[in-house]
């Protein structure tokens, strides 16, 4: 078999290349049709009537008014979508439309179906719904100390929905082995997606019982799968097409509420109907950052090589379950994979809370204790006297080797990034030496080229692509994928135009239709190049290898003298003889009839064999290092940043423009989390959104966003499509903590905390000029009772990657 | 069985404008409550502009009227009668494309594309009022903009260049906006 990273003596003719998107001339002509574009005959239009209260009971609801409106066509609630659906399989803990309670402002609770929009609004005041309100819980220390009433009658008791537990090595050991031991607490604040298009579905149940879904989905095969539950009709019966997406971030990767009610609708009235939401919609829908709160215990020698690290996480989880389960362990996965840490210990726990529901959002689960180790190594290499860069460069962990918690570490471009930036940005000669009021930070990162596991377990590929070449020499490439922006379309079509040595934009890509295109499991944990990239390498080598065996068979050359480029194959030794690509596809078409073939996608198996291995482990790591640099008003306490340098270890760039694309769009969402953007809420029990609009809610404007000065470090992985790594997501991991490190470096603050608005820099500031600590973050953690930990002896220790057995893991105490 | 809504008379009766659109005479009835947002996508079922808030946030719907950008979920229909509106739609001429979708197409300006035409159209009459400006000119001029995909430095670097070709020159993006910096 051909070699599975493209890895050949031929010199790359698209790989690499700068060519623009195969979708962009579209999306700049006003052409591309998302979700909202596309009307039907006879569509109708639907809202969803969402609960105003946190948290009650659904004593009833009448919607006799409603239904007698002249206009609205079908009024449903939570009696006609009975059966429950969530991401997670251990997380069915949704309903279309709440059927007993509602749990949070902005849950669903019926549905119209109206001639217009404007009728359907003006139904929706005509529905009765008597609730009876429960006490509602809207903060961590709440749901840990509140028993009753709980928002899910499942989960670790209480309004605990998950706890978790890891030890790996003997942590007693590593603790006294330290020179220093640091404890410190940071606080994380949730943020969501702000995709600028608006989720909208459009479902079509045709007179032949076939129903279709257009959704702006991340993830259009979960929506399958839960159509059919929700709907109970054969999957069979269902196509879901994903439209492209106007940014999703994450935003658009649970199945949604909405996407079932049209789809139901449809089925009840036998025309289409359509649902766009509104911005307020969409920011209760959410799905976005888990608020955390974290405790990091670390020990370290005097060079600051860490010989043990504890940390504890209590993540906010809003009203359902979403990704949930995931992201608690998503805050435990990725500490080890950037410095050496021979030990360590990870106790987890998320809550229920009355607020929108948490899930993924870029980086899902892991800027969080991102944040939290790197300010905190800051803080460490203060105390032991050691330059910031130092600490970190000299304790990276080694390409090819298997961490504590056994996460298989591929390649790692970690400290070329690191140099790159120290010096393009004098670091030397600015660390600790710029005026007040000035400072620069450094802080590094690592991400997933996607899960090792899917989401629901099965043993079936990540990603299937399907190439079909014609005799007129086209080629299309059928793939499960969605194209939320990040480009995933055009890298299908750059690695298959690779390999046939023919132009990206003679290929057909036709994407995220579960009728017609294998399954993929989604744009989801920065998976898409690395996975479906593998898998359009595989079947368009089946495809170039029946091309090379008719050419030459035609030629009468050696089989592995043809060679593929130009939109031709030819000799190589006598490049004058051959044939045209389309006349390569009919020889080949004679010779074994169509020419299809399919690739598909697997990641390795983990190292890691314990019950909480399953989210961690990657095909590969992205590495990322920045330096910021900021200025601080003591005055105002506004933190203005002048400057980003970043390098990113992208493996390969498949195409070094949108890998810049990814990487800049990166530090812009950074900065966004890091300076001002937040999901707070406000009330008596503070569960209304504080301000659901894109005025209010503050995201960076271009006069906000600085200069960034980007590197890209090119360190192929094995496991990578052409050694290609991710880059939609990890670039965004430094950016926070070096923010707060270069206003520490400014004026002499921690601000554990993001975001690090004005008011927290201020009242820091204040504090520092009364003579106290100058710090604004949280004083400590809730007490949690923290189960058992499951121990699992490390590679090191000679550890096999499965947990002890218990007495063994008793006795070992 | 369907009711169908008795309309009231002063319901009834729909307005009617006659306007250029994209350099054509376009006539439309519609319900006269409708932004100039509704009844470009709704009622001449030009879907190229989009919505991103409906209450004049962010810059996503913003279309060309008699030149000048603006909101048009907070612009009326009816406001338009006898004016020049340009779309995206109408921002190629003939077959051939502006400048700057040429440049944001090609550098990677548009990422998910949704907030685009915004962007696109505000700067065009940027580049018309101001053929040579300065990265701080075009950060004011798309301050109203929000994209959340490109942190704005490919759309700069795009309308930067499709200035410089505008003003004839033969410019080409410079190594480090492609490859970063070495």
């Amino acid at each position: 078999m051909a070699t599975n990273n493209g890895d050949n003596e031929q010199p790359l003719k698209v790989v690499g290349k700068p060519f623009r998107k195969v979708d962009a001339r579209a999306k700049c002509t006003g052409q591309t049709l998302f979700a909202d574009d596309i009307t039907l005959p006879r569509m109708l239009f639907a809202k969803l009537l969402r609960s105003h209260v946190p948290h009650a009971l659904i004593k009833s609801i009448d919607t006799s008014k409603a239904i007698a409106l002249p206009g609205v066509v079908a009024v449903i609630t939570g009696r006609d979508l009975p059966i429950p659906y969530g991401i997670l399989p251990v997380s069915q803990d949704e309903h279309a439309l709440c059927i007993d309670k509602v749990r949070f402002i902005g849950d669903p609770v019926a549905a119209i179906a109206a001639l217009d929009e404007d009728t359907a609004f003006e139904a929706m005041d005509l529905i009765e719904v008597e609730y009876e309100p429960l006490e509602s819980i809207s903060t961590i220390e709440d749901a840990l100390s509140i028993e009753q009433p709980r928002i899910h009658d499942y989960g670790s008791g209480g309004n605990i929905h998950k706890k978790v537990s890891l030890e790996f090595g003997d942590m007693e050991e590593g603790f006294a082995e330290a020179d220093l031991i640091r404890e410190d607490v940071f606080f994380y604040e949730g943020n969501t997606h702000l995709p600028m298009e608006q989720h909208a579905a459009l479902a079509h149940f045709d007179a032949d019982g076939k129903l279709t879904l257009w959704s702006a989905t991340q993830t259009p095969h979960y929506v399958h799968r839960a159509l059919a539950k929700t709907l109970e009709i054969p999957a069979s019966h269902i196509r879901v097409i994903a439209t492209p997406n106007g940014g999703g971030f994450g935003g658009k990767s649970d199945p949604f509420n909405h996407e079932i009610v049209v789809a139901k609708l449809a089925m009840i009235t036998g025309r289409p109907v359509k649902v766009t939401l509104t911005r307020e919609e969409v920011f209760y829908c959410h799905r976005g950052r888990h608020p955390v709160l974290m405790w990091v215990k670390t020990g370290v020698k005097r060079d600051g090589a860490i010989t043990a690290m504890h940390f504890r996480s209590l993540l906010d989880g809003g009203a359902y379950g979403s990704y949930g389960v995931a992201s608690t362990f998503y805050t435990g996965a990725l500490q080890t994979v950037t410095y050496n840490i021979p030990r360590y210990k990870f106790e987890g726990v998320r809550v229920f809370t009355n607020k929108p529901p948490c899930g993924p959002k870029r980086g899902h689960g892991t800027p969080q204790p991102r944040f939290a180790l790197e300010v905190q190594i800051d803080k460490i290499a203060e105390e032991l006297g050691l330059d910031p860069v130092e600490i970190r460069r000299r304790h990276l962990v080694p390409p090819d080797s298997v961490t504590a918690n056994y996460l298989r570490v591929g390649s790692n471009g970690l400290g070329e990034c690191i140099d790159k930036v120290v010096e393009a940005s004098d670091w030397k000669n600015k660390f600790q030496k710029l005026p007040y009021g000035r400072g620069i930070g450094l802080a590094c990162g690592s991400y997933l080229c996607g899960a090792g596991l899917p989401i629901y377990w099965n043993d079936m590929p990540h990603s299937g692509v399907q190439l079909r070449l014609d005799r007129q020499g086209g080629v299309c490439v059928m793939c499960g994928s969605i194209d939320i922006g990040q480009g995933s379309d055009s890298i299908l079509a750059y690695i298959v135009a690779e390999v046939l040595g023919i132009d990206p934009f003679d290929i057909r890509v036709l994407t995220a239709d579960t009728d017609l295109t294998p399954v993929d499991l989604g744009s989801y944990s920065s998976r898409v190049t690395l996975m479906t990239g593998n898998a359009a390498l595989q079947a368009a080598e089946r495809a170039r290898e029946l091309l090379t065996i008719a050419v030459a068979e035609k030629l009468d050359v050696p089989i592995e003298n043809i060679t593929f480029a130009e939109r031709r194959a030819f000799d190589v030794e006598n490049p004058d003889v051959g044939v045209s690509f389309a006349e390569a596809v009919q020889l080949a078409e004679a010779k074994f009839g169509t020419i299809g073939t399919v690739g598909s996608y697997t990641p390795p198996r983990s190292p890691g064999k314990f019950k909480g291995a399953g989210v961690g482990p990657s095909p590969a790591y992205s590495y990322s290092a920045a330096v910021v640099e900021a200025d601080v008003d003591p005055e105002t306490g506004i933190i203005t940043v002048e400057r980003v340098w970043i390098a990113h270890d992208i493996g390969r760039s498949i195409n070094p423009a949108l890998v810049m694309g990814q990487v800049e769009g990166s530090v812009y969402m950074g900065l966004g989390e890091a300076l001002m953007e937040e999901m707070t809420y406000r009330g008596n029990r503070n569960v209304v959104h504080k301000f659901p609009s894109l005025l209010e809610y503050k995201s960076p404007t271009t006069l906000e966003m600085c200069d960034v000065k980007t590197f890209l470090v090119e360190d192929p992985d094995p496991n990578g499509p052409f050694g290609a790594k991710e880059v939609g997501q990890g670039p965004l991991l430094p950016i926070p903590p070096a923010v707060v490190n270069a206003v520490y470096d400014a004026v002499g603050v921690r601000i554990d905390e993001v975001p690090a608005s004005p008011d927290k820099v201020l009242k820091a500031i204040r504090e520092k000029a009364q003579g106290k600590e100058g710090r604004y973050g949280p004083k400590s953690v809730p007490e949690v009772e923290w189960p058992a930990p499951l121990k699992v002896l490390t590679p090191a220790e000679g550890g096999d990657g499965r947990e002890l057995p218990r007495e063994a893991a008793h006795m070992k105490d | 069985m369907i009711k169908i809504k008795p309309m009231a008379e002063d319901k009834k009766q729909k307005a009617h404008i006659r306007f250029v659109l994209n350099g054509e005479t376009v006539e439309v009835a519609f319900a006269p409550h409708k932004t100039l947002l509704e009844v470009l996508r709704e009622d001449l079922n030009l879907t190229g502009t989009k919505h991103g808030c409906e209450l004049g946030e962010c810059g996503t719907c913003a279309v060309l009227v008699d030149g000048l950008p603006i909101l048009s979920c907070l612009a009326l229909g009816l406001d338009m009668e006898g004016r020049e509106v340009t779309t995206i739609e109408g921002m190629a001429e003939g077959g051939c494309l502006h400048p700057l979708q040429v440049t944001f197409a090609d550098l990677g300006a548009a990422q998910c594309g949704y907030c685009s035409p915004g962007f696109l159209l505000t700067a065009k009459e940027l580049l018309e009022r101001n053929p040579a400006p300065t990265r701080d000119e075009i950060r004011e001029a798309l301050s109203g903009n929000l994209c959340r995909c490109t942190g704005y430095i490919k759309i700069y670097e795009a309308v930067e260049l499709a200035a410089a070709r505008m003003r004839g020159e033969e410019a080409e993006p410079a190594r480090e906006i492609i490859h970063g910096y070495e």
